[in-house]
């Protein structure tokens, strides 16, 4: 294995060339940028042997992509924020079409106000479409990452597109000593081409997404359902086999840190998590017990793990970082839903923070463990808006 | 020019499906599959064609077919072509559009796969509305014409789709009308021999939203022609040559006058009163200035720009 | 019954997709073969494919799938074609 310094970004596009991707269309937004540049270079250079489709806009970037799919090629598109929302009829297309494009989601706040820094809005705002939605910590996770995408996506028990999200800055341009795995071991885990459930083939012609009646829509939809349903255990086999390939285990659908003993835990996604693990190391140097429970998936929602890994906890803090105005906190709601029907479960209160990159330290982190644990000696959860300046923002 | 005996017998669209009588997209097509000897993909925006397909699982295509978004046929076309080509499989890629999924919202995809010249052949077959919402007007309805968005007749001229196409420097682009078949077989078999990216704009006059018997859909065609109101032509290479019957009509006094065209449809029924004349001189206008760039083109030797 | 359904709508090539379309019109074309010329025009002009090409060269209605629009009928240059009303005698 091959040792360089690469930032999130450049991670993310050796991962495509490692799996050998036959078709990118992608839209420059920042940050995503470097992604598809260094994706550019290699196709230039002939190290990756794909068509880059230079096209004029996110919405036709995923319209390539499902174009390219249907026709039985490897795709791949990046982008972040505001292109991702003007995809997004495309993005709800991919995944009716059940076609298994991997998307690389380099987290950024939606405008207006407009804004360049992280925050997890835009791409929990597709939660419904039916992709896959998978959350990187550090570079080597977002290289490995979109490699087992590929190959849960491709599966013939999932056949759906999946997204690999980055923290935009904080980690697609942060630089990190990463471990590129040979080609030759991603060849063998896998497979060059991409499954025929259906490639168009002239020999065969057959109509793709027709018009359903009320009679079958139901069930076409509901089949995207259970294809989500079996990506959970696909994630898990992936990760488990990915593990024993190149020694890099990342837990599968969630990341559990110090939380066998655990009395509170951090639950979130994303980068961040490494400043929440910094906090609990450092609370239980004075003697608190807390874990954090990292979600590297948050579709398929990991219900059944996170519920495993909350037992015993008092309390747990989940920091979402994004805004659903009117609910307000996505995670916690979907972490409440998932606790819900268990006869024990903790205190869950919910904390929104770092919205637009403001900056969240674990100090922060810190300060969000002993809120949750005033909030449990209380009896009372909720939601709180961490961090607001003049005051307001929650029952905290 | 190809005769009605040389064309294939093969049906590629089959009967029965859910097209209104006398539809000129279901005839387009049948003279696409003919053309092209059933031998090509299709890439179907949400539009009539998506409709006509009728309801899974039954399609009357039989060649392959990607229905896809309103506004994603160009790219959709493209990532299509792609795909098909690292397979080895060298089949034409056809996006086949009605006049709102390629002047409206699908020009923008239509004009980057352009600029990329990428090597597809993109088929508009233009009703002049939105007819399968319900004969709401597009950028290619004509001036003056009724629709139920434009009740006392669109007060503006249509785009040129075929020039914007143009302005694009693609190998070819072209007009063709469902009532001059065999000049579109023509174009279309000419445009998949060609690599790059291909244009033919089908005139398709639609009983249903023009208001007209359906009996009369190919004569309303050919009356379009006739009158000038539609120009057949086609542009390789950047140099413009009129094709079939408008080859005799630069002259006005050849063409026939425009309400020879007007009086079959209903659309146009309120243009024909004395008191919208100032509309009808609009459309009039727009149909002489069409000519009249025309003219200008064929004067510098057919270079369009 | 979900798991009857392929992956996604995904149709196969059939004529009649829309059923027996014939019921749908309220005249047919009659051909009159005194009068046909062989020419292929409503051959050619059906939108439907419902005029078929017989072994013989000649043409016959499918009458299976006619939506009795007429563009034959009217299109034929020896006006071998009649609309003639549904139903009636």
């Amino acid at each position: 294995m091959a040792r360089a310094v690469l930032s999130g970004n450049e991670a993310v596009a050796l991962g495509v060339k490692l799996a050998r991707v036959q078709v990118v269309a992608a839209y420059p937004i920042t940050p995503q940028t470097t992604i598809v540049e260094k994706i550019a270079e290699y196709v230039d250079r002939g190290e990756l042997k794909a068509r880059f489709i230079t096209v004029e806009s996110e919405h036709s970037a995923m319209a390539a992509c499902v174009g390219a799919a249907a026709g039985g090629a490897r795709a791949f598109t990046a982008t972040s924020s505001q292109g991702l929302l003007y995809m997004s009829e495309m993005v709800f297309w991919a995944a009716g079409a059940r076609l298994p494009i991997v998307m690389a989601v380099v987290n950024r706040a939606v405008a207006p106000p407009w804004s360049i820094w992280c925050d997890h809005n835009d791409a929990l705002s597709q939660r419904d479409a039916g992709w896959i939605q998978l959350w990187a910590e550090s570079a080597q996770e977002a290289l490995d990452m979109v490699i087992q995408a590929y190959r849960v996506a491709e599966d013939e028990r999932v056949l759906l597109p999946a997204m690999v999200n980055l923290d935009g800055f904080l980690l697609s341009h942060a630089y990190e000593p990463v471990d590129a795995p040979e080609q030759a071991l991603v060849d063998r885990f896998l497979p060059e081409k991409t499954p025929a459930p259906y490639w168009i083939d002239p020999s065969n012609p057959r109509s793709y997404g027709t018009i359903a009646a009320p009679d079958t829509y139901m069930e076409f939809r509901y089949k995207v359902q259970e294809a989500m349903e079996n990506a959970a255990r696909v994630i898990e086999e992936v990760d488990e086999e990915w593990g024993k390939l190149t020694g890099r285990r990342y837990g599968g659908l969630i990341e559990r840190y110090r939380c066998d003993d655990a009395e509170v835990g951090l639950i979130l996604a994303g980068s961040w998590a490494g400043d929440a693990k910094e906090a609990a190391d450092a609370l239980r140097r004075k003697g608190l017990r807390v874990g954090v429970i990292r979600l590297r998936a948050t579709r398929p929602f990991p219900a059944e793990r996170l519920a495993e890994a909350v037992e015993g906890m008092d309390a747990v803090a989940v920091v979402d970082r994004s805004l659903s105005p009117g609910l307000p906190s996505v995670l916690a709601a979907e972490v409440k839903a998932a606790l819900y029907d268990r006869a024990r479960r903790p205190l869950v209160k919910g904390f929104i923070a770092g919205l637009g990159g403001r900056d969240v330290t674990p100090l922060d982190f810190a300060r969000i463990v002993e809120l949750t644990l005033k909030s449990l000696k209380e009896g009372v959860g909720g939601v709180e808006c961490y961090g607001l300046r003049g005051g307001g923002g929650g029952d905290g | 020019m190809v005769t009605v005996r040389e064309l294939p017998v093969e049906e590629y669209w089959l009967p029965g499906h859910s097209a209104c009588p006398g539809c000129p997209a279901a005839l387009g097509l049948r003279m696409l599959g003919k053309a092209l000897g059933g031998r090509f993909v299709l890439v179907v925006p949400a539009g009539c064609t998506t409709v006509i397909q009728g309801i899974y699982p039954r399609t009357p295509s039989r060649v392959p077919l990607l229905n896809i978004a309103f506004a994603a046929s160009a790219s959709a076309a493209s990532g299509l072509k792609a795909a098909l080509e690292l397979r080895g499989l060298d089949v034409p890629v056809v996006v086949w559009a009605g006049d709102g999924g390629t002047v409206d919202i699908g020009l923008q995809a239509l004009s980057g796969a352009a600029e990329r010249n990428e090597d597809i052949l993109y088929v508009c077959y233009d009703n002049e509305a939105y007819q399968n919402t319900g004969i709401q007007r597009s950028g290619s309805t004509p001036a003056g014409a009724w629709t139920t968005t434009t009740p006392s007749g669109k007060r503006e001229r249509r785009k040129d789709a075929a020039l914007i196409v143009a302005a694009h420097r693609v190998p070819y682009v072209a007009t063709a009308s469902v009532a001059y078949p065999l000049d579109f077989v023509e174009k279309v078999r000419k445009a998949a021999s060609i690599k790059g990216f291909k244009y033919i704009h089908l005139h398709a006059p639609c009983p249903t939203g023009w208001r007209f018997p359906p009996s009369k859909m190919v004569e309303v065609g050919r009356l379009a022609v006739e009158t000038g109101a539609w120009i057949l032509y086609e542009v390789e290479n950047g140099v413009l040559k009129l094709t079939g019957r408008s080859r005799a009509l630069l002259d006005p006094s050849k063409r026939r006058p425009l309400e020879d065209y007007l009086r079959l449809q209903g659309r146009f029924a309120h243009l024909l009163r004395p008191e919208n004349r100032e509309q009808l001189e609009r459309l009039k206008k727009s149909v002489d200035e069409a000519w009249e760039t025309v003219r200008a083109i064929l004067e510098r030797g057919g270079r369009v720009f | 019954m979900a798991s009857e359904l392929p992956l996604t709508a995904i149709a196969a090539p059939t004529k009649g997709a829309a059923g027996r379309t014939g019921l749908w019109r309220t005249e047919r074309p009659v051909i009159d073969y005194s009068k046909c010329v062989g020419c292929l025009l409503c051959w050619l002009y059906c939108p439907e494919g419902a005029v078929v090409r017989r072994g013989d060269g000649g043409v016959e209605i499918d009458y299976d799938y006619c939506k009795g629009c007429g563009i034959c009928a009217n299109e034929c240059p020896a006006k071998a074609i009649a609309m003639v009303e549904e139903g009636v005698g």
